[in-house]
């Protein structure tokens, strides 16, 4: 409570729930946030475009002109870098869904000042992931053949396919984290209204739907709010659950695991939440007003959680590769030899150091969960082992397979532009929400300060957290 | 799908009697209207040929036996490649018991090779062009495939429907011996055998029943319709 916040001593200052400012400096600390765009803003607007236009759309309509093959794969490598990044980019959006919804129900106030960041990154994360299917297909002009409407070719869909079932789980996961992101938005969007001119007043004024704040609207929000954060949980576990199934309901040595569920949907936290992490890093050092929402215990917060997820991610990955070795198949202990010694071992080893080895050695230290660059570089570096596990999964396993004859090499091609055209339109995305919408959700970290206060027992402060529903 | 699955054709490779001089993939090449990629495709793992003759050393030297082993697709009874396919292009013909590959239903997945355990499938990556005079030997009665669609052996379905039409208008069987993919018609040491599994006096069929036969990983349920014969050049 605001009357706190003269007597708060300085230990609690630093947590921006004991940290109080009035209502109205903080919502003009995020509509100036939002106002701001330097000359820097444009040039990476511009630049992103650029990419996106050229290096993801420019690159695909050409393949999709000249074919497959300017792509580099082949027999048996039939999946590349396309399925790589599409099951890293559905992996990055679980950090959303993760952090906000789970959060949420759990009630780790923590989440308060970063559970918008983390939603916009499923909405995108989505958009890019969405689009690998699509890019992926050899004749992508009839895509529209694997959604089940009635139609004059008086063909349904095959059911039975995990390809078919990626479609719905997507298409739902999409949906529902889109409304996921937009509930709680509808306040922000009616404070945005309420404080702009022009074009923004319009597009906020349908946004906001009419909002005027009362007591019985206050009340349908946090329903709703909280149906979603319960009912999108399954569907994110069963999102990552079903592509691995793409994975292991084949017969591929290497993919036939039946423990892939649970290793992809870890490590898809794993480098979400630390996708979060740079997220969070760059909005705190390019916005203005953010070091005042995003403080140093966020970062801790999520520096234990990423820890933890490694953890879990390495006890997935020791399963996955012991059961494969102790099994004893001769093409299994082949296909794990090329991953070990082959010519693209490095990748492999990489993806060890850089997602056991490394959170493994730093995020124990508090000081090292505390310093923001450290953990951006921390979290970039698991990102890219994440990726190296992708990578692994989806192009060096099926290099070695039951007949030496079909052996083969892959070395990505167009993949590698279409790959840096896809991370641009994400952050292409990114940089624009941030400038349209509230990225910060201010009425939630209100409601925390309401809910948050010190009492006093005899001359030591107490933190206490009230429960608002 | 029934859990065990006769089926009808079916194909028997003497490899004791191969001698890997690659007639059939050749033959199969023009029969089947395969596209010629060039080396450096081929040597990067595009090579369109629906069937590769591989050759694997036996015993040690000085006592090394070259043994050639041609694997196409086995037209499964239980077909990993067809389950998987979320467009029905790839499936199973209720008449022939073969996996039919339908091209124009394809949308490139891949999803059906990746899941093949005999690696026996191939994807169009480009347009292949026939430069004359080679696009005069197109085989009218095979499909010319686009890219981005998945093809593989099929029997020569086209020969066996040629065969079941013409038996039919004559009102009889097929007989033994009608019908012969292009690989059999070109194997210069008669090495496969093609024919009808459902008929047990069939030369095929008494083929596979020998004592030297043997599928490839059948232990993971595929059930596949060709038998490779190996293990000493005696008859029974």
């Amino acid at each position: 409570m605001t009357d706190h916040a003269h007597n708060i001593p300085e230990e609690f200052k630093e947590s921006l729930m004991f940290d109080p400012r009035p209502r109205e400096e903080m919502n003009d600390m995020v509509m100036e946030s939002m106002h701001t765009v330097g000359k820097a803003y444009w040039w990476a607007v511009g630049i992103l475009s650029f990419i996106v236009a050229t290096s993801l759309f420019g690159v695909w309509f050409f393949m999709i002109f000249k074919g497959m093959g300017y792509a580099g794969m082949n027999v048996p490598v039939f999946w590349g870098l396309f399925i790589v990044n599409f099951v890293f980019w559905i992996g990055i959006s679980h950090a959303g869904t993760f952090v906000s919804a789970i959060l949420r129900v759990f009630k780790a106030e923590f989440r308060r000042p970063f559970t918008r960041a983390a939603e916009l990154m499923t909405t995108f994360g989505l958009a890019s992931a969405g689009m690998y299917p699509l890019i992926h297909l050899g004749r992508v002009w009839v895509f529209y053949w694997m959604i089940p409407y009635p139609n004059q070719r008086l063909l349904w869909p095959n059911t039975r396919s995990p390809l078919v079932w990626d479609f719905m789980a997507i298409t739902t996961y999409l949906l529902s984290s889109l409304m996921y992101l937009y509930l709680p938005l509808i306040p922000d969007m009616a404070m945005a209204r309420d404080r702009s001119t022009g074009w923004r007043y319009t597009v906020y004024r349908l946004l906001a739907l009419g909002w005027r704040g009362t007591e019985k609207e206050w009340a349908y929000l946090r329903k709703a709010i909280n149906i979603f954060a319960w009912a999108i949980i399954p569907v994110m576990f069963s999102v990552h659950t079903i592509v691995s199934w793409d994975f292991a309901v084949s017969m591929k040595i290497g993919w036939h695991s039946t423990i892939f569920g649970p290793y992809f949907v870890t490590g898809a936290i794993l480098s979400g939440v630390s996708a979060v992490m740079m997220v969070l890093f760059v909005i705190r050092a390019t916005m203005k007003h953010m070091k005042y929402f995003i403080r140093l215990e966020h970062f801790d917060a999520l520096a234990k959680l990423v820890l933890i997820f490694s953890m879990s991610w390495a006890y997935f990955f020791y399963n996955d590769f012991l059961l494969e070795w102790y099994g004893g198949e001769k093409t299994g202990h082949e296909m794990l030899a090329n991953l070990m010694y082959g010519p693209n071992a490095w990748i492999w080893w990489s993806m060890l150091v850089f997602n056991i080895l490394i959170p493994w050695l730093t995020l124990w230290s508090k000081k090292v969960r505390r310093t923001p660059w450290l953990l951006f570089v921390i979290a970039t570096l698991i990102n890219v082992g994440m990726y190296f596990e992708r990578v692994v999964i989806v192009t060096m396993i099926p290099q070695v397979n039951r007949f030496p004859f079909a052996w083969g090499d892959y070395v990505p091609r167009m993949e590698i532009f279409i790959s840096i055209g896809s991370l641009a339109l994400f952050l292409l995305l990114y940089l624009l929400a941030s400038r349209l919408i509230p990225i910060i959700p201010v009425w939630e970290v209100e409601e925390g300060h309401h809910a948050h206060s010190l009492r006093k027992y005899g001359k030591e402060y107490i933190p206490t957290v009230s429960d608002l529903d | 799908m029934a859990a065990e699955e006769k089926g009808k054709w079916g194909m028997v490779i003497d490899q004791d009697i191969c001698t890997g001089c690659n007639a059939c993939v050749v033959a199969c090449a023009m029969e089947n209207n395969i596209p010629f990629v060039g080396e450096d495709e081929t040597a990067y793992g595009r090579g369109m040929h629906w069937i590769r003759v591989e050759r694997q050393w036996e015993g040690h030297f000085p006592e090394v036996a070259a043994v050639y082993q041609p694997v196409m697709c086995q037209q499964c009874g239980r077909a990993p490649c067809e389950p998987v396919c979320p467009v029905f292009a790839t499936l199973h013909s209720e008449t022939e018991h073969i996996n039919l590959q339908v091209y124009n239903r394809c949308i490139g997945t891949r999803y059906c090779a990746n899941n093949c355990p005999y690696v026996a499938r191939r994807f169009n990556w480009f347009d292949y062009e026939w430069p004359a005079p080679l696009d005069n030997h197109l085989n009218p009665d095979v499909t010319v495939r686009g890219r981005g669609v998945m093809e593989k052996c099929t029997f020569c379905v086209q020969r066996i429907k040629r065969a079941e039409d013409e038996a039919a208008a004559e009102g009889r069987e097929v007989r033994d011996g009608e019908v012969q993919p292009a690989c059999a018609q070109a194997c210069p040491t008669d090495a496969i055998i093609f024919g009808r599994l459902d008929d047990p006096e069939s030369r095929v069929s008494k083929a596979a029943r020998s004592k030297r036969g043997e599928r490839l990983l059948e232990d993971l349920g595929t059930q596949p319709k060709v038998t490779y014969l190996k293990g000493g050049a005696r008859y029974d």
